[in-house]
């Protein structure tokens, strides 16, 4: 048998385009596998020359998922550019809509995405193997979602008047206070929230032991983890400071700022993939490799912060040792980050001053270059903006959530396809294992790539017997 | 002083005027609505835009009303199938010309070309998009000119000029290559003649002109100053 390449293109049930490939050897068993970012968006070119307060509005435009999040660290970033401390109920305000942003987003990616893989099988028919098979097979848990997304999404358009890319944050906070009518709104759909992800936590807790070979294989092996901690090592995904640790929970660094991001964290460049490949930098590339998002999250704080979301938290602790390591737990780690949004939100909509009008700073630029820092559903998200003394844009670095993740997906894709895909008797669920660990993650690929003209750039035409007959390298 | 009355006929309606008045003053006396862009009430009309171009029976060409002064027994039709397809072309060179970018524009909401475009009914843009290059001039301490939203209605040049005296802005180049420019092409921060009153800011139809500090979607126009500074200008 000659050697082979299988080709998963495009992968399902994901946000963006990708495609994966695995080489097969002469026996057809996995020798490689590779998780290939196909599109460029390039907002860091066409920001160029813009005025700064407009960055929030436009780098939301990334994206239509996680419009809130770029809207975070886009703000947070021109915050610094003007250097102002927002008023706290300002912050707070973002907070909210911050956490109503986590809710509907790993909403989507639990109910609508993954859940058919849990629900109809792995193995099942590929052409009902979604949503739509779900509202038919499971109509309760279907509609759990459906209603779970809506309160979120709901939530962002009482807060900033539409529900995709409000333009209600701005440099120096948020533009208009929130008032007791729409307080009270928001308040009254958090029961119903709450009982959702109650109910659907105790469901998927016990359908774990269905998934023990999963589990074991998907993208389950030792990184470092990274994210956002706040006081008190607390879970907080608007403000903080990094952390990372090891596998085994050790800190290796702390209390990063957002503006000595670029100290810890290089980013590599692979030919086969418009993302970049993003490490932590005192440990080298690849060996740098580290994950970041819900599971990230879960296994670098101290402790959550509300009572329930604590509660799961030490149940969820003790999957493992140490660090919870397989990808797979990214689902249930996102379930545990939905309970927090809604204890949360809850908590801070009951602040006593969360109705002030003093929600926004004013300022000139003051600085020439600013970094926002914030988790997103997916993980950290970094913005950071150059302007001139005008207050223009000079340029743009921006690392993405999906971004961090890279190293750890392909990785998790290689140990999913040599353990499942047998290149002799090739099956659908075989391949849509590969696709389910990519999945898990959740990743964001329309967000994720945004530089372009840096790819090292190799080609080789080469004859029938392996001749290099002309090459050419641009660096 | 007697003032000579003219009847006339705007879209079948009959109705009167004073001599020297435009076709755009006793159409929007009589409450009749017609698409403009260049024109605002309080400076001198320019008929550049050409979007309240109107049909007047026995005359073959067709007539910008900002411009076009009444005269007895003119019949006027303001709003027909033709004209409406020329404005929705006009609309929508304009949007191709520059870079409108409304999503994440200061001006979103607020800005006389979207919502002309509204008003009109042009949905879509049929011609290719130019993408020209275009500075962002922010050098000004409260204010920035954007030149990729600029429609050169030239609103900001007359009401410097006419209402606030200095003559800042003017006109450079030709065609595709016509710019808003202040004083002899200099960066507007460098401007001796500024007198930062912001009059230009508050006429500019769309966010080429924008207050420093707003945020997508803040820049609101206050007009209601110019009709009263005009009546001013008038009686003293």
């Amino acid at each position: 048998m000659a050697k082979k390449q299988i080709v998963i293109d495009p992968v399902t049930r994901i946000e963006g385009h990708a495609k994966i490939t695995i080489q097969l050897d002469d026996e057809g068993v996995v020798e490689d596998a590779h998780f290939h970012v196909t599109q460029l968006r390039g907002f860091e070119k066409f920001c160029e020359g813009r005025p700064f307060r407009e960055m929030p509005s436009l780098m939301a435009r990334i994206c239509g998922i996680c419009p809130v999040s770029h809207l975070m660290a886009s703000a947070k970033a021109c915050d610094a550019l003007m250097a102002v401390k927002i008023p706290p109920v300002g912050a707070k305000l973002r907070v909210v809509m911050n956490l109503a942003q986590i809710t509907q987003s790993h909403a989507l990616s639990f109910f609508h995405l993954s859940s058919p893989d849990f629900l109809l099988g792995l193995d099942s028919d590929p052409a009902t193997r979604n949503i739509f098979g779900m509202i038919e097979k499971y109509p309760d848990l279907a509609r759990d979602g459906i209603r779970l997304r809506k309160c979120g999404q709901e939530i962002i358009a009482i807060l900033g008047g539409k529900k995709i890319h409000p333009a209600w944050v701005v440099p120096g906070g948020v533009s208009e206070p929130l008032d007791e009518e729409r307080r009270d709104k928001i308040v009254a759909m958090l029961p119903e929230a709450l009982e959702i992800i109650l109910r659907t936590l105790d469901w998927f807790k016990a359908s774990l032991k269905n998934y023990e070979e999963e589990i074991a294989t998907f993208a389950n092996f030792p990184t470092l983890f990274m994210g956002i901690v706040g006081e008190g090592g607390l879970l907080h995904h608007y403000d903080g400071k990094l952390r990372i640790v090891d596998s085994a929970r050790n800190i290796i660094k702390d209390g990063i700022e957002a503006h000595e991001y670029r100290k810890y964290i290089g980013e590599a460049v692979e030919p086969w993939s418009y993302l970049k490949s993003p490490y932590f930098k005192p440990l080298g590339y690849p060996e740098g490799i580290y994950r970041v998002g819900p599971l990230a999250r879960l296994n670098i704080i101290n402790r959550i912060g509300t009572p329930k979301a604590d509660d799961e938290w030490l149940e969820f602790r003790k999957l493992d040792r140490h660090a919870v390591m397989s990808s797979f737990h990214y689902h249930y780690a996102r379930l545990i980050e939905i309970l927090y949004a809604v204890e949360r939100m809850n908590e801070i909509l009951h602040d006593e001053d969360i109705l002030s009008t003093h929600v926004r700073a004013y300022a000139a630029p003051n600085c020439e270059v600013g970094v926002g820092m914030s988790e997103a559903p997916r993980g950290t998200l970094m913005h950071e903006y150059h302007i001139d003394k005008h207050g223009l844009m000079k340029s743009a670095n921006l690392i993405i959530a999906t971004g961090h993740n890279n190293l750890a997906m392909n990785r998790g894709v290689l140990q999913v396809a040599k353990h499942y895909v047998k290149g002799k008797e090739l099956k659908e669920g075989m391949l849509n294992r590969v696709e389910a660990v990519i999945r898990a993650y959740d990743p964001c690929l329309s967000c994720s790539t945004h530089a372009t003209g840096q790819m090292p750039l190799h080609v080789q035409l080469v004859d029938r017997r392996g001749t290099i007959l002309s090459e050419l390298k641009r660096n | 002083m007697t003032v000579n009355v003219l009847t006339l006929t705007i879209d079948d309606q009959q109705v009167s005027a004073r001599e020297g008045q435009t076709i755009m003053q006793v159409a929007t006396e009589n409450g009749i609505f017609i698409p403009r862009l260049c024109h605002i009430e309080g400076l001198d009309p320019v008929g550049a835009c050409r979007l309240c171009l109107c049909e007047v029976k026995g005359t073959p060409k067709l007539l910008p009303a900002c411009t076009t002064k009444v005269s007895e027994g003119m019949e006027v039709s303001t709003s027909t199938e033709r004209l409406g397809e020329y404005r929705k072309m006009i609309l929508e060179l304009l949007f191709a010309e520059r870079n409108h970018v409304c999503a994440v524009c200061v001006s979103n909401g607020h800005c006389d070309l979207q919502s002309m475009a509204q008003k009109v009914g042009m949905d879509h843009v049929t011609v290719p998009y130019r993408y020209p290059k275009l500075q962002v001039d922010a050098t000004h301490e409260r204010f920035i000119a954007d030149h990729n939203r600029c429609i050169l209605c030239t609103r900001c040049v007359r009401v410097c000029d006419q209402i606030e005296g200095a003559h800042t802005w003017d006109v450079m180049g030709r065609g595709e290559g016509s710019r808003v420019i202040t004083d002899l092409n200099q960066p507007w921060g460098d401007s001796e003649t500024c007198t930062k009153c912001g009059k230009c800011v508050h006429v500019c139809p769309t966010g080429a002109l924008t207050e420093k500090g707003r945020s997508v979607a803040e820049m609101a126009k206050q007009r209601r100053f110019l009709p009263y500074l005009t009546k001013m200008r008038e009686e003293w």
